[in-house]
């Protein structure tokens, strides 16, 4: 009999032993999935030991996320995953210098020498093995097999990198467009690779010898290779990748319960597992059905709205084609003259759309008889543009207008519709057989129904299994209702405190319900959303969140039979509608022959370089996907469609080309946050004491990578983030010195209760100089200065500038010329605005004022929205061409001099009947909570459509496209 | 907008709710306002059906702290406790650049469905809201002071005791004794002799049994709701003391106090002087001269540790951030960071809310130059929203207690 020492690692997703001798030498490790039975999975690893080592005794430890709760409910001793590592580290690996490890969920990183520190992701970062997974499914292959793409990748597409559901709404539009999937597979991995660099090490940068642990970091070599590339390493020197990296934490642990842990027979701590009790800690919620009978009543009501159907053999006349090329699934309907169903399909398009979509046209044009005509057809999702161009459909229609539609079709009356499809969810109120208002999720609470099918699949269930488990369970568990990577989390507690799957199937189908109701729609009853109410989308076929909807509602809905497929139905309506009676659809012929081919280019048209996706069919038609504006798509540029988001970034940066003669030295000033409005003042400034102004390199992902390892906070907003490679961009320009000053308080405009900056704009400085180890009190001179007093500018400036020789008096002289200069650029744009808008309405066209932030005319930050805009035919201008005619005091606390802007113009656009307001939000924007909610009550007080469209580093407009498609579908029907 | 005004009238007949964040001191207050003729309760619900609430009537992605006490508020009106139409409601706003300044309205927005009828009433000192029928008279904002700095020992003593109480329980029950007996020293002036009255309690708490272990100190700091209502922390306190730690908060009068500071160091940087700058010269004079006589009394008594000297805070900040960032909990939260560790206190927890805008800068962005000046320095920054769970806070805190360890 021997004494061993055990160490249990119960992760998110697995569950690790490791057995060690005296000498800490490795005789016995295990890996094992455990799909949330946690319990279940330590009893069979504890007894697949026991059967190894009958006779021996443990000493045993527990470690890892899942391991928390189960070690205090059986009382064995925990330590911390991170600290496990630590441990293990230190004995197997001591001339390490920092420690990268990946798990199911987490991400850590240990920092060995020069300072010991040990991180975890924050509760915002998206899981990382899990995320891959999900990425994984989403792609349809298996985890090994997207490794194995990713090596032939050519390129890297820039995903964003913070949370698995932005990725995720990243990848999608690129599968839609055709993106190489071997391309994406190695993006994703970047993408991993990002989110550590810049969530974990924060400032720190990572070198010397690297050592990987954790279940993705030994599998994937895609993975390995993306993180040495970027860290610079190589592996075998300085990149180590230990065999025992998978179990690591659980060597750590059982090297900790080495020393002095109590000793246990196996089956001693079999019992102490078995009789762990679950804590009381798990809310519960109401079940969703009481009795099987309920159960059945609820179908049978649900029955009756179901569509008829007609036989392709046996029908004669016009047909019409609906499609809904939606972001993970495909589906299609062929329908009668009279609406009747004739064939219908449903799947997850496995991230090729165009190549589905081919293969069920050509089934149909097999199954379907010769007295069939296909009179018309229609496109609508994601995936409109390639499928129109590539099978020549005759319509594009945005999905909003093919969803009301077909709700239409079941309900005359519908008042509202709420549709949750695969990662959006999508709300309308209608008024007056009218779309009145539109609500969109944002791009943070997306995951809706893909979430709970990944989630499913992690637990080793198919969806429509896992979704039925729930109808039936007695105690949901309260999930809350934030994004998936906190319900990940939640999911985790529920877990530790012992719900079953049941309960946690039923939980997730209430709290995706929960964010539609309160995170989407923002209801505070239902009788806000109206008497009739149409559900559709694929994710309420699941019975349990619909019935989920009920519940939470307090009445019935409406569920047509066809719920997944109203998408494609209300496109074939459309099709009907517009049709001439001949359709320009693909022939059978045509698609027999049909191919393509897809590559990757850049666009050299403009500054933007966007990256472009070109298909190329067989019959040399070409599709390009990517672009902003209509140049990348190989077409002139219509001139008259300026924009003043343009005109204000071109203008700022011509001004800077003034150079003045024979400076006396050079100071450096950052393009980002409110330089954006402000540098014309800097500019004359200093042009007029004799100082040279510099500024930094214009925005651009490079830019944001060059700074990315001083950014402290993850989710701090994206233009703020930017700022920290302008910094790096100025050091790298050799300037004097940066000026950066503080501001509480912008300029006071009047028509607001006071004129504050947000936090984050008023004292960024404070953050930039503490954490960018470059920057010192010499080069980075950043005072404290109110622009609304003059005589304190002159004396702060005098203070910075008096050791270079100047004067007061020059001082003086120059603050009053720098507030010329700012009063003539801000006239500059009101007259330029007033120019567009003249115009505009000369050419009969409509007015978009595109609110937001003066630094929104980043071109990174706006990533060209309002070419996207001009593109769609309408003018636009910035909220500085009309909020001085606006006058508006809204109930609430009016104190930012920028928000204050927002107010004023929304209350102006509603009195003019060719405007409409757009208001542009960076994600992670704290005060613009408290804006959008009251610049949406000032549109629909006024009688206009509120939208609003959410900015992060994420590149894609897809989302953004449709917003704005379905404002002008939603103008012209009010107007009609 | 037409909003129902909280008139002098109404103080007879109506009840004004106050949401939880400090029990011991907002139980002091709050007597302290009884006497002056208002009809105040404090709140202390905590279900669940708080935050459900508060996500029904709040923007998501508002704090964290304003979805809690709207909810917590919505609960109250909703329970059939009170009588709605003689309920008002009572907030406090800071005004500054932060958002927290706009609770209050999005408080009345909340109302306005439900309760139009309840009125609002805001206590400040910055002259918003300014109509109200709330008198802030000096005699009653001297006793309000009086209660903080009670409640600031108090509480103080406490944590510094409770982990160490060889008797289970006798730590609460001297708290409670003197939770009872402060109210009565505010009726009439006998608050004054504060002096005796600190020494009482000191020796109260001294005379307790406490056992000579060694315990990890962990120090508390963030935004002001988070990081002392249980409600919002899930419960860190506790959750500190069964981890065998003692927790150290720091006190509430260094909130007000660096409030007014803001106004001062404002004339400061930006040369001017109102009202506004004297009132606040003179105020953190009075308070200041109130701090460090408690402060005396503690270190006379020789056994506890006294709260931070309020002028030593504000030098210490100076080595890392400028007195002008006033947004949130601004420098103040850097300043007693410094404060621990300089203590020996180099464990510490900031909580904040998830995603709140100023800590970006003061959390944050300042832990790395903290770290540089005390390399021991062992900070870790909890967020706390209604989707956080508590599994990934407690893990996130252990991590920081193993490195505490060793």
């Amino acid at each position: 009999m021997a004494i061993y020492s055990l160490g249990i690692d119960v992760g998110s997703t697995t569950v690790k032993t490791v057995i060690i001798d005296e000498n800490s030498n490795i005789i016995y490790s295990e890996y094992q999935r455990h799909f949330s039975k946690v319990k279940e999975a330590v009893r069979q690893q504890l007894e697949i030991i026991g059967e190894k080592f009958p006779a021996d005794s443990f000493r045993i430890c527990m470690t890892g996320s899942a391991g928390l709760g189960l070690a205090s409910s059986a009382e064995l001793p925990f330590v911390q995953e991170v600290h496990s590592a630590f441990i293990a580290v230190r004995e197997k690996m001591p001339d390490a210098d920092a420690v990268i490890e990946l798990g199911g969920e987490d991400a850590k990183i240990i920092f060995l020498t020069g300072g010991v520190e040990q991180r975890m992701n924050g509760s915002c970062a998206g899981g990382t093995g899990a995320f891959i997974d999900q990425m994984a499914t989403l792609l349809g292959v298996t985890v090994p097999e997207m490794d194995k793409m990713s090596l032939e990748a050519e390129k890297v597409y820039p995903i964003a990198s913070r949370c698995g559901v932005f990725a995720k709404s990243d990848i999608q539009p690129l599968l839609n467009q055709g993106a190489k999937r071997e391309d994406i597979c190695a993006s994703i991995f970047q993408a991993v690779v990002d989110q550590t660099v810049s969530g974990l090490a924060q400032g720190r940068t990572i070198e010397g010898k690297v050592l990987f642990l954790g279940g993705p970091l030994s599998f994937l070599k895609g993975l390995r290779r993306a993180f040495i590339k970027t860290l610079g390493l190589s592996e075998g020197e300085n990149a180590v990748f230990p065999d025992e990296a998978p179990v690591f934490m659980a060597l750590g642990c059982a090297l900790f319960a080495r020393n002095g842990a109590e000793e246990f027979t196996i089956s001693q701590a079999l019992d102490k597992i078995k009789n762990a009790k679950a804590a009381s800690g798990v809310v519960t919620g109401e079940p969703l059905f009481r009795s099987e009978k309920d159960y059945e009543e609820f179908i049978e009501r649900h029955k009756k709205c179901d569509l008829e159907y007609a036989d392709m053999h046996t029908y004669k006349g016009n047909a019409y084609l609906g499609i809904d090329a939606g972001s993970t699934t495909t589906k299609l309907v062929l329908i009668t003259e009279d609406g009747r169903l004739l064939y219908n399909h449903y799947s997850s398009n496995k991230g090729q759309p165009l190549d589905r979509i081919a293969a069920k046209l050509k089934n149909i044009y097999n199954e379907i008889n010769p007295g069939i005509k296909i009179a018309g057809s229609a496109v609508t999702g994601y995936g409109e543009d390639l499928i129109r161009a590539g099978l020549s459909i005759d319509f594009g229609v945005v999905e909003t207008v093919a969803h009301f539609k077909a709700a239409s079709f079941f309900c005359p009356d519908v008042d509202f519709i709420i549709d949750i499809g695969g990662q959006d969810i999508k709300c309308f109120k209608i008024k007056n057989h009218c779309i009145d208002s539109i609500m969109l999720n944002e791009a943070c609470s997306s995951g809706c129904g893909s979430f709970i099918q990944t989630f499913a699949l992690a637990l080793g269930y198919d969806i429509a299994e896992f979704a039925s488990l729930g109808l039936m369970a007695e105690r949901p568990v309260d999930l809350g209702s934030r994004c998936t990577v906190f319900m990940n989390s939640s999911v985790k507690q529920a877990q530790k405190d012992g719900a079953s799957v049941e309960d946690i199937s039923a939980g997730l189908s209430s709290s995706i319900i929960k964010n539609a109701i309160y995170k989407v729609i923002r209801a505070n009853s239902p009788d806000e959303l109206g008497e009739n109410i149409v559900v559709q989308g694929g994710t309420f076929l699941n019975d349990a969140v619909l019935r989920a909807f009920e519940m939470e509602m307090g009445r019935n809905v409406i569920r047509p039979a066809v719920s997944g497929l109203m998408g494609a139905f209300g496109a074939a309506l459309y099709a009907k509608q517009k049709s001439s009676g001949e359709s320009s659809v693909i022939s059978k012929e045509a698609l027999e022959e049909f191919s393509y081919t897809s590559r990757s280019a850049q666009c050299g048209g403009c500054t933007a370089k966007c990256g472009l996706n070109i298909i190329t069919f067989g019959d040399g038609k070409k599709f390009i996907s990517g672009n902003r504006c209509e140049k990348g798509a190989g077409k002139a540029v219509n001139s008259s469609t300026e924009n003043l988001y343009d005109f204000k970034y071109d203008t700022m940066l011509k001004m800077t080309e003034n150079k003045i003669n024979n400076p006396k030295l050079r100071v450096g000033l950052p393009l980002a946050l409110n330089f954006y409005e402000l540098l014309p003042f800097w500019k004359a400034l200093f042009d007029r004491v004799g100082i040279e102004t510099v500024i930094s390199q214009e925005s651009s992902r490079d830019i944001y990578y060059k700074g990315q390892h001083t950014i402290p906070s993850d989710t701090v907003c994206y233009p703020a983030k930017l700022a920290h490679g302008h910094i790096e961009s100025l050091i790298e320009k050799n300037v004097d010195f940066i000026f950066y000053p503080c501001m509480s308080y912008n300029i006071d405009e009047g028509e607001s209760d006071n004129h504050f900056n947000c936090p984050v704009v008023a004292y960024y400085p404070e953050l930039l100089i503490a954490n960018n180890p470059r920057l010192n009190e010499d080069n980075f001179i950043y005072p404290y200065i109110d622009l609304n007093r003059e005589k304190n500018v002159v004396s702060v400036m005098y203070n910075v500038l008096k050791k270079y020789g100047i004067k007061k008096s020059e001082v003086k002289s120059a603050v009053r010329e720098a507030y010329n200069a700012l009063a003539d650029y801000k006239n500059e744009v009101f007259n330029k605005g007033a120019e567009i808008i003249r115009r505009a309405r000369e050419n009969g066209q409509k007015i978009i004022v595109l609110s937001g932030r003066p630094y929104h005319i980043d071109h990174e930050i706006n990533h060209g929205i309002q070419k996207l805009i001009t593109g769609l035919g309408m003018a636009v201008v910035t909220e500085d061409a009309v909020y001085q005619n606006g006058h508006y005091r809204p109930g609430v606390l009016n104190q930012w001099s920028y928000h204050a802007r927002l107010y004023r113009a929304a209350q102006y656009v509603c009195t003019q009947p060719d405007m409409q307001l757009v208001q542009l939000v960076s994600f992670g924007c704290g005060i613009d909570a408290i804006t959008t909610d009251e610049v949406r009550e000032i549109l629909e007080t006024g009688g206009k459509l509120y939208t609003q469209l959410k900015i992060d580093e994420i590149n894609n407009l897809g989302a953004a496209k449709i917003r704005l498609r379905s404002l002008v579908a939603a103008m012209e029907e009010n107007k009609s | 907008m037409q909003y129902p005004v909280f008139t002098p009238e109404m103080k007879e007949t109506y009840t004004i709710l106050v949401p939880d964040m400090l029990p011991v001191h907002f139980k002091l207050i709050i007597n302290i306002l009884k006497k002056y003729g208002y009809n105040v309760e404090l709140l202390q619900t905590s279900t669940r059906d708080v935050v459900d609430e508060g996500l029904k009537n709040v923007h998501n992605d508002t704090c964290y702290p304003a979805l809690l006490v709207i909810g917590q508020f919505i609960n109250a009106l909703k329970s059939g406790k009170y009588d709605v139409n003689k309920t008002a409601l009572m907030l406090t706003q800071t005004g500054g650049g932060c958002r927290a300044s706009n609770y209050i309205h999005l408080l009345r927005k909340a109302l306005r469905k439900e309760f139009p009828q309840v009125p609002v009433i805001s206590l400040n000192l910055s002259g918003l809201e300014k109509g109200n029928g709330l008198s802030l008279t000096l005699p009653l904002l001297i006793k309000v002071l009086y209660a903080v700095i009670f409640g600031d020992l108090l509480m103080s003593l406490y944590n510094q005791c409770k982990p160490y109480e060889v008797n289970s329980g006798e730590t609460d029950k001297v708290r409670d004794k003197w939770q009872e007996k402060l109210p009565r020293i505010f009726d009439k002036r006998e608050f004054l002799h504060c002096k005796k009255y600190y020494r009482m309690i000191l020796e109260d708490f001294a005379k307790i049994k406490r056992s000579q272990e060694k315990k990890i100190r962990v120090g508390i700091v963030g935004e002001i709701y988070v990081k002392y209502s249980p409600l919002a922390n899930n419960h860190l306190e506790e959750f500190l003391l069964s981890e065998g730690c003692e927790p150290i908060v720091p006190a509430l009068l260094e909130f007000v106090m660096y409030c007014i500071a803001g106004n001062i160091a404002d004339g400061k940087l930006y040369q001017f002087k109102n009202l506004n700058t004297f009132m606040s010269n003179t105020a953190y004079k009075v308070i200041h001269k109130a701090q460090k006589t408690m402060i005396k009394a503690v270190k006379e008594h020789g056994v506890f540790e006294a709260p931070h000297d309020f002028d030593h805070l504000r030098s210490l900040a100076d080595k890392y951030i400028n007195q002008g960032v006033h947004m949130g909990e601004g420098w103040l939260i850097p300043a007693e960071m410094a404060a621990l560790a300089e203590t020996g206190t180099e464990n510490i927890i900031c909580a904040q809310p998830f995603g709140c805008l100023p800590n970006h800068i003061v959390a944050k962005g300042m832990s790395r130059v903290i770290k540089n000046s005390y390399p021991e320095a062992n900070i870790v920054a909890i967020d706390y929203d209604p989707g956080a769970t508590k599994v990934n806070q407690e893990n996130r805190i252990k991590l920081m207690l193993a490195n505490a360890k060793k």
